[in-house]
């Protein structure tokens, strides 16, 4: 079913321009050149240094708790009657989600380029509390740009931010969200590029930022990859994952690219539903253009004006998307969905009550789409779905639908 | 000869600066943006910078930004832009019009559509800010076979080595960015400047313009000492905003903005 693609992808993508294809590269404009040029020399370097990666093991062990552990939800699939479905519990990493997962090699890189600031765009707030997080670690200087949305609809990790010594700036500008964010970020960065590093929470961006940050989520698919095998002896038929910008999706995706019989859907907010207009999936319904220094699927009018998205989950709600996955959708290698709001709520309450696990709105997502696919699979199949956060960040979107109000 | 590249050389034969204002198409109604054009030519300008509106311009500031979410009110899009232009050379046929902008509005259009309606239209310039030279290939070749000067631009961050390799692609002059920083951000250091644009000065024959962080006459007149253009922007679309419930009153108020920097520029010219 899917299209073949061999080992020589690993090789191939990116190439030496940053490009997937047609997509990715380097629009940005000329005073952060030098700056991606000093960040990809940097990283090439250490990428394959035995001490940073001895020192990136080590916390990714000792201080996120790796591995996370691959869980059979038999109650969920029994439920479903189909496919064996297994959680990749990215969720009960130290502080919620994968995102840690990226943040502590970007901050070790920081470190090593001998940058003592750092700035990071959030939308939901866990890359934000990611960033905070190693930042506090660190003793290093931590900004947090954030849409004044999104201040509002996760209240909780900006004040956790705040906790662990950020400054959390509310972006007031354009939708007040994601891509808003983003922008005031690049706007700093600008400013203070001699001593700032901008860590990006996912795989968009100039390169070789979708590289870089896609090589430090792998260890979600290389773990899940031998965790399959080891308990069952085989790969996954189907992976299934939530896309915002794609950075969970990658890392659980990339190790499995050049196995064919493993086919996987990237899983996008479809909101109110594709045909409403609000939603937020580029690659289910944009079109490709450049924005935040890559060239991918945006969403995006015919004049090539980005128009506002909408998802109950703040970390699904950007326009725009990773570039690999751009590529993945063109050559066929994955499948790009969407489900809505609506689905992804009920996802929501039906693995919470199904396995005693609350997930967070955006794994929610892939969740619902996994919850269509594996009746349609035989019960010797294995579905592996990321289980890319936890839902307690998500209790006041949750509890507002059901009229119920914490501040009252 | 460019109309740019005769521009620059009548104000060489002439030892003059060149003043190039910006402003954003459309910013704050559609229909003054042409009176105004008229209107800073008639107060000293020599190049016209016409930025593309975007609704997501990362390297501008706040008020460059504002002007923006101002002319999208209206949905000005490059069709538009190619209109005001137009209009514009009805009456005016010698000043270089240059547009600003990101790829994305020219990415959705087309690059060959947008190269032949720019042409069509009298455009004689664009600057892409976020298409470096790096991702520029088919943007180049199709803009010059439709006569565009393509302008780069060269930030106080860029080594001299890339110097060399943007002075390769430039057409018209090079823009240097005064600062490390956002559109209206800060005031600039001339003797920075001063000694980057040495740099670039061995690396390229074209005209170099200067911009950002220019405010008054002042300022305008210590970039004409080391600067073949003066590129002025936020502080006209200041005045903009300032004015945005009177758009009638602004082609006469960025024109009086205007004209304090040719006199101090044409005072310090002289003095030279």
């Amino acid at each position: 079913m899917a299209k073949q693609v061999g080992n020589e992808y690993y090789e191939s993508y990116p190439n030496e321009e940053g490009h997937f294809g047609p997509y990715g590269g380097r629009f940005v404009g000329e005073t952060l050149m030098e700056a991606i040029y000093a960040l990809e020399t940097a990283y090439n370097r250490y990428k394959n240094d035995a001490d940073f990666q001895a020192e990136m093991d080590k916390d990714l062990a000792d201080f996120v708790g790796r591995p996370s552990p691959l869980y059979l939800a038999e109650n969920w699939t029994q439920k479903m009657g189909g496919a064996q479905i297994y959680l990749k519990r990215e969720d009960l990493n130290h502080t919620g989600a994968h995102k840690v997962n990226n943040t502590i090699g970007q901050a070790l890189l920081a470190k090593r380029m001998g940058k003592t600031r750092i700035i990071a765009e959030t939308g939901a707030g866990q890359h934000g509390v990611a960033t905070a997080t190693v930042a506090a670690r660190l003793g290093m200087e931590c900004v947090v740009y954030m849409g004044a949305a999104d201040v509002k609809r996760q209240a909780q990790n900006v004040y956790r931010m705040k906790l662990l010594g950020a400054e959390v700036i509310p972006v007031e500008s354009g939708s007040r969200t994601l891509k808003d964010a983003l922008n005031e970020a690049l706007r700093d960065w600008v400013t203070n590029v001699d001593d700032t590093f901008y860590i990006i929470g996912t795989v968009a961006g100039p390169h070789p930022y979708p590289a870089m940050v896609r090589d430090f989520q792998t260890i979600i698919g290389r773990e899940a990859r031998s965790q399959i095998l080891q308990a069952t002896g085989k790969l996954p038929d189907a992976l299934v994952a939530c896309i915002g910008g794609g950075s969970n999706a990658i890392g659980l995706f990339h190790p499995f690219i050049a196995d064919e019989s493993v086919d996987m859907y990237g899983v996008e907010g479809a909101g109110h539903g594709i045909e409403t207009g609000q939603h937020s999936a580029p690659l289910c319904a944009g079109a490709p253009g450049v924005l935040h220094g890559n060239r991918t699927y945006l969403m995006q009018d015919e004049n090539g004006q980005i128009i506002e998205t909408h998802s109950i989950s703040a970390g699904l709600d950007y326009p725009g998307v990773g570039p690999e996955h751009a590529w993945l959708k063109d050559i066929g290698r994955a499948k790009y969905v969407a489900v809505t709001d609506d689905e992804a709520l009920q996802a929501f309450h039906d693995l919470t009550r199904m396995e005693g696990i609350i997930p967070a709105l955006e794994s929610s997502h892939a969740l619902a789409y996994a919850s269509k696919l594996a009746p349609t699979m035989s019960s010797d199949q294995i579905l592996l779905v990321n289980l890319s956060g936890r839902g307690d960040k998500d209790m006041h979107t949750v509890a507002a639908l059901a009229g119920l109000n914490f501040e009252e | 000869m460019s109309r740019i590249s005769q521009c620059f050389e009548n104000l060489k034969a002439d030892g003059q600066t060149a003043l190039i204002p910006y402003v954003t198409a459309g910013d704050p109604e559609p229909w003054v943006t042409v009176p105004v054009m008229h209107a800073l030519v008639e107060a000293g300008a020599d190049i016209l910078e016409l930025g593309i509106p975007f609704s997501d311009p990362m390297s501008d500031g706040p008020v460059i930004q504002k002007a923006c979410e101002r002319a999208l009110k209206y949905e000005v899009s490059l069709i538009h832009v190619f209109d005001m232009v137009k209009k514009f050379r009805e009456k005016d046929t010698d000043t270089p019009v240059v547009l600003m902008g990101y790829a994305n509005p020219i990415e959705a259009m087309g690059y060959k559509m947008f190269a032949q309606l720019a042409q069509q239209a009298g455009v004689d310039g664009v600057l892409t800010v976020d298409l470096p030279p790096e991702e520029s290939d088919e943007f180049l070749s199709l803009m010059d076979e439709h006569g565009i000067d393509t302008i780069f631009l060269v930030a106080p961050t860029t080594s001299k080595e890339r110097m060399a390799k943007i002075a390769q692609y430039a057409k018209g002059f090079i823009y240097y960015i005064s600062i490390k920083g956002v559109t209206g951000s800060a005031a600039l250091d001339v003797s920075s400047v001063e000694a980057k644009l040495a740099d670039l000065r061995s690396c390229t024959d074209l005209p170099v313009g200067v911009g950002f962080g220019i405010r008054d006459g002042q300022s305008a007149a210590a970039v004409a000492n080391v600067a073949d253009a003066v590129v002025v922007g936020s502080t006209l679309v200041r005045c903009i905003e300032e004015h945005a419930d009177r758009p009638e009153e602004l082609p006469a108020a960025v024109a009086g903005l205007l004209a304090e920097m040719r006199h101090a520029i044409n005072a310090r010219d002289m003095a030279k």
